[in-house]
């Protein structure tokens, strides 16, 4: 019994893995799936959001800090909204420089972005306290529940290891249901924004820029509204990551795990699809912590089944690529559907 | 309707339109016609403002737009098909008319969470439109296909389609003509004789001269940048310098 909690508590961590890497993979389906924009500075606007939120609801910095900014300890809520909203503002300044690019320069555009934003956290101390990163972020609601967890478990001392065992995760059950709402509620405003006729000129402008411009539509607005949109939510990503995650260093937006994989997903799951972007991120994430276990059995040291496992993923993304370029889910036929009830 | 003076394109070196200047007269149906490389599918491009022109003015009704972004240019109006056709290929072809419409309310996200009702009507009322224009191009039964899977023909008639969603006064035609079997071309033909009689202003490139010679009352000819030529179709077939420029001189 004990067994089954252990592995039921690492599914709770597992899932609010995934449902912040579907959050990330929801947010650039509006850009890439939509709209079509190449944007593969996914984890620059991931760690934008991640350290707005940290600078904003965090720690002031500590005796052994380098930082002189920020650490205001105002609420997650307040964090969260920085985040979107800062990562919102500096999408509209990259896309009104970049957007008018065709996608190929759009695509090394914003790469080099992306490493910029990083490199300015790993090196700024002042604002990101450098390698060391910022620690002790608080998670939403962790004392009062890590408080009632123990109260009540003190007032109850003769129950079975493994409901304690269960008990004492309480807090990861509760972060798991603040992702899934949060990402219900951006499944819902995706499908709702990409079936309305906002959503098919941005399709429009995926399938061919002219067509929607001798149409009459102002092809850089949409594509601004698109990447701004998509960029604020992958700041909110990043502010879920930084509050579960407790501590954030530059380390953690690197293209692998901040761009690469969010683009696997997208494209296994199905481009241009809401489940397509959530099922494709649990998939993806699934395989990755998986073939984590395979080490033990295959007898590979931990650098080759690393590499083994980068190896996996590519293979797949290659295969979907070949065999089912659509993805598992891909976009429906019928999509503008303001028309139906 | 729509008047160009001493309109200008270079590419490099090319003049590919070198001082041209003509007038189509609202109502018409005008014909470019000029053989390969004479600047007419530039004209086109300079006239919806895909290129911007080195030099001279574009008038249309009664304002100047040379100059004006394309999606500027289709606001007022004017608007246009394609040489070669630009299907939307993952979209249906009911979408692919839907979307056509300016200044739809749900074009602006918001109203789509805080106003969806009046969406919803419009939506109602575009599809409708779509469907109706999809019956007078007798596409009504590819509604639902997916506008890649359309035969290049109804590929033509599709761009035909779309641009009498945008409800424009004037409409250019590039090669409405080209690739169409001949029963499908009677169609399209009949289409345009139609949409003339509700008050539309063609100006079409062809190299059909069947079609030109039936269809339009002025035929413009176009030779190395600029006009050479403005007539009725009878004129234009005896006249000297456009024989001469189409067979090289005798």
């Amino acid at each position: 019994m004990d067994t089954f909690i252990g592995i039921l508590n690492y599914l709770v961590f597992f899932a609010i893995t995934a449902g912040i890497y579907a959050v990330l993979c929801l947010g650039l389906n509006i850009q890439w799936g939509y709209t079509g924009l190449f944007n593969i500075g996914i984890a620059g606007f991931f760690a934008v959001g991640a350290y707005t939120s940290a600078l904003l609801s965090g720690p002031p910095p500590g005796p052994l800090d380098w930082r002189t900014v920020g650490g205001f300890q105002l609420p997650w809520v307040v964090g969260l909204l920085g985040a979107i909203i800062a990562s919102g503002i500096i999408a509209f300044f990259i896309g009104l420089l970049t957007l008018r690019l065709k996608e190929d320069y759009l695509a090394i555009a914003t790469i080099g972005i992306a490493e910029v934003i990083r490199l300015i956290l790993k090196n700024e101390g002042w604002l990101s306290n450098t390698v060391w990163g910022i620690k002790h972020i608080p998670s939403p609601l962790h004392q009062p529940i890590e408080a009632g967890v123990s109260s009540f478990l003190k007032g109850h001392p003769q129950l079975s290891p493994w409901l304690v065992h269960f008990i004492s995760n309480a807090y990861n059950w509760f972060y798991l249901a603040l992702v899934l709402v949060i990402l219900g509620l951006l499944y819902w405003t995706s499908e709702r924004s990409i079936r309305s006729p906002w959503g098919r000129v941005l399709r429009t402008i995926r399938e061919d820029e002219a067509v929607a411009a001798v149409s009459g539509k102002n092809v850089f607005s949409f594509k601004l509204q698109s990447f701004v949109l998509g960029a604020m939510v992958m700041g909110m990503a990043g502010s879920l990551y930084a509050h579960y995650a407790k501590f954030i260093d530059a380390s953690s937006f690197e293209p692998l795990y901040g761009t690469f994989f969010i683009w696997v997903m997208l494209i296994i799951g199905g481009s241009g699809n809401s489940k397509g972007a959530v099922l494709g991120a649990f998939v993806i994430w699934g395989i990755w912590a998986g073939t984590e276990f395979l080490t033990g059995p295959l007898a590979l040291s931990g650098t080759q089944a690393g590499a083994l496992r980068v190896i996996v993923v590519g293979v797949l993304l290659e295969l979907t690529l070949l065999l089912r370029p659509q993805g598992i889910l891909g976009e429906e036929k019928i999509v503008s559907r303001m028309l139906k009830k | 309707m729509l008047e160009v003076v001493d309109l200008e394109k270079n590419f490099g070196g090319i003049k590919a339109v070198d001082g041209c200047s003509l007038k189509v007269e609202q109502g018409s149906i005008t014909g470019l016609i000029g053989p390969n490389g004479a600047g007419k599918t530039t004209l086109f491009n300079l006239i919806t403002g895909f290129y911007e022109p080195d030099g001279g003015k574009i008038w249309f009704n009664g304002e100047i737009i040379s100059g004006l972004s394309p999606h500027k240019i289709a606001r007022r109006a004017l608007t246009r098909t394609f040489q070669i056709p630009r299907e939307l290929k993952e979209m249906t072809v009911l979408e692919n008319l839907m979307v056509v419409p300016e200044n739809q309310v749900g074009e602006r996200i918001w109203n789509s969470f805080f106003r969806p009702g009046v969406v919803r009507r419009q939506e109602r009322e575009l599809r409708d439109e779509a469907l109706e224009v999809l019956e007078f191009v007798e596409l009504i039964d590819l509604a639902n296909e997916y506008a890649k899977n359309l035969s290049s023909g109804q590929k033509k008639l599709l761009e035909l389609a779309r641009t009498l969603m945008a409800e424009p006064k004037m409409i250019l035609l590039d090669e409405p003509g080209a690739g169409v079997n001949p029963t499908l071309m009677k169609k399209l033909t009949r289409n345009i004789e139609n949409l003339r009689q509700r008050g539309k202003t063609f100006f079409l490139i062809e190299h059909d001269m069947d079609l030109i010679m039936n269809l339009c009352d002025t035929v413009i000819v176009m030779n190395k940048g600029r006009q050479l030529a403005e007539g009725t179709p009878d004129e234009i077939k005896k006249n000297e310098s456009v024989l001469e420029a189409y067979l090289g001189g005798r």
